[in-house]
């Protein structure tokens, strides 16, 4: 079980080469609770989750945390997967896994659990670069479960993948929410799993 | 500490691969030592008072080749977000990549040095100055260049603004490097000399680089 934190976000502009991709954008969210967002192309969604994981500054606006009772900033809670999967050709899924696990600290499952629920214990050492699309969104996706990050920053995690691991996924989200932790992804599709709230961006307030 | 090796060890396995730098430097390095001789001819005493200018001169293009790729290939796949995101600060990071690089690049350098100064008719002597003053000197070329490759990490074709950023800020590092080289076989400059300033130069580039790359690295997400 994670602490029970709070994420507030408040009056959030996002600038990008001059333009206004949302503005005075607010929303709060608790421990066991996912966010679903949508929006047409271009509204800002990918956006917002590098906002949130501190890639990208916002023009204006506040992002807190309360409650984790330590002085760890958001970026420092959060996982973060997004369109590029951080995989080296060169690497095996494994030493990709075990790498991520010691740099972003707080082990939880080790590489080869992580593989095996992900269905990617056959590949463990076949080089990223023979990986298929599926395979390598399966493999970022491991990484949420071999650190321990009580915040999920998911753009588009169901891309490239199956049904079935599209439903091994959706329950690992559930085991996620069920331990307190929160989850916020990007979407155009249903995402397989209960999302608290649905905040749509880009449509005129 | 453990995500600073695990950080070195995937770093040096990756310089090692297919697709890594790690030999790159080295075979570039051998291929502009082998050519001049044939193209300066062969009068050994020209020979020997050039190697070591020489040997500096491939060992800073032999630096700057692989390392437009030090903070671009991160940039372009993700990993230096996440790297950005771990709780391990910045600096550190950089700095371990860059000593990473400095292994599978410059350490290689200084040590091949003394053998390819047989090609350009080195004595002995020589031969040793030259590998003490690039060991002690690759480190600036690479720190001095981390900064640039953090500059550019997100251009595409960066390779060639980094040089030109760079290469100007080499140049002390170059004048100190054969003038020490130099002096190692005799001459009218004590060895110390050059050299030391040569460490100085190293030591200030580690600093200086490591914090200068890592701010160019958080401007870039402003």
């Amino acid at each position: 079980m994670f602490r029970p934190m709070r994420l507030t976000v408040a009056d959030l502009d996002c600038q990008r080469s001059g333009r206004f991709v949302f503005s005075g954008l607010s929303f709060e969210l608790g421990g066991g609770e996912a966010l679903a967002l949508t929006g047409r192309n271009g509204a800002g969604k990918s956006s917002l989750l590098q906002i949130l994981a501190g890639l990208l500054q916002p023009a204006a606006g506040r992002i807190a945390v309360d409650g984790t009772g330590d002085d760890l900033t958001l970026p420092e809670l959060a996982h973060y997967v997004g369109h590029r999967d951080a995989l080296k050709p060169a690497l095996t899924p494994l030493e990709s896994l075990a790498f991520w696990q010691a740099m972003l600290g707080e082990p939880a499952m080790t590489p080869d659990e992580a593989l095996d629920r992900m269905s990617l214990d056959h590949a463990a050492d076949l080089p990223c670069a023979y990986l298929s699309a599926g395979q390598r969104r399966r493999l970022a996706l491991a990484r949420l479960l071999v650190s321990r990050r009580p915040v999920w920053l998911l753009d588009e995690p169901t891309s490239a993948l199956d049904a079935a691991s599209q439903e091994v996924f959706a329950g690992l989200v559930a085991a996620h929410l069920a331990s307190d932790g929160l989850v916020i992804a990007a979407t155009h599709v249903p995402l397989g799993f209960e999302a608290a709230r649905t905040l749509r961006l880009g449509e005129p307030t | 500490m453990s995500a600073l090796r695990a950080l070195l060890l995937r770093e040096l396995r990756l310089a090692a691969r297919i697709g890594g730098g790690g030999a790159m430097g080295l075979v570039f390095f051998l291929m502009l030592v082998t050519v001049v001789p044939f193209a300066v001819g062969p009068d050994l005493n020209l020979l020997s008072r050039i190697g070591p200018a020489i040997l500096w001169i491939a060992a800073a293009l032999a630096t700057l080749l692989g390392l437009d790729r030090l903070f671009q290939a991160d940039a372009e796949d993700g990993s230096l977000d996440l790297l950005m995101m771990s709780r391990t600060p910045l600096e550190a990071i950089v700095l371990v990549k860059a000593a990473a690089h400095w292994l599978a690049t410059g350490l290689p350098l200084a040590l091949a040095a003394p053998f390819l100064g047989l090609l350009l008719a080195l004595t002995p002597e020589a031969m040793g100055g030259m590998a003490v003053t690039l060991l002690v000197g690759t480190p600036a070329l690479t720190f001095i260049g981390a900064t640039g490759a953090a500059l550019t990490a997100s251009l595409r074709r960066g390779g060639l603004v980094l040089s030109i950023l760079v290469l100007p800020l080499m140049v002390p590092v170059l004048i100190f490097g054969v003038s020490a080289a130099n002096a190692a076989s005799g001459g009218t400059v004590p060895f110390m000399t050059p050299f030391l300033v040569l460490c100085a130069l190293s030591l200030m580039a580690m600093a200086v680089g490591t914090l200068g790359a890592a701010a160019a690295l958080r401007a870039a997400t402003a």
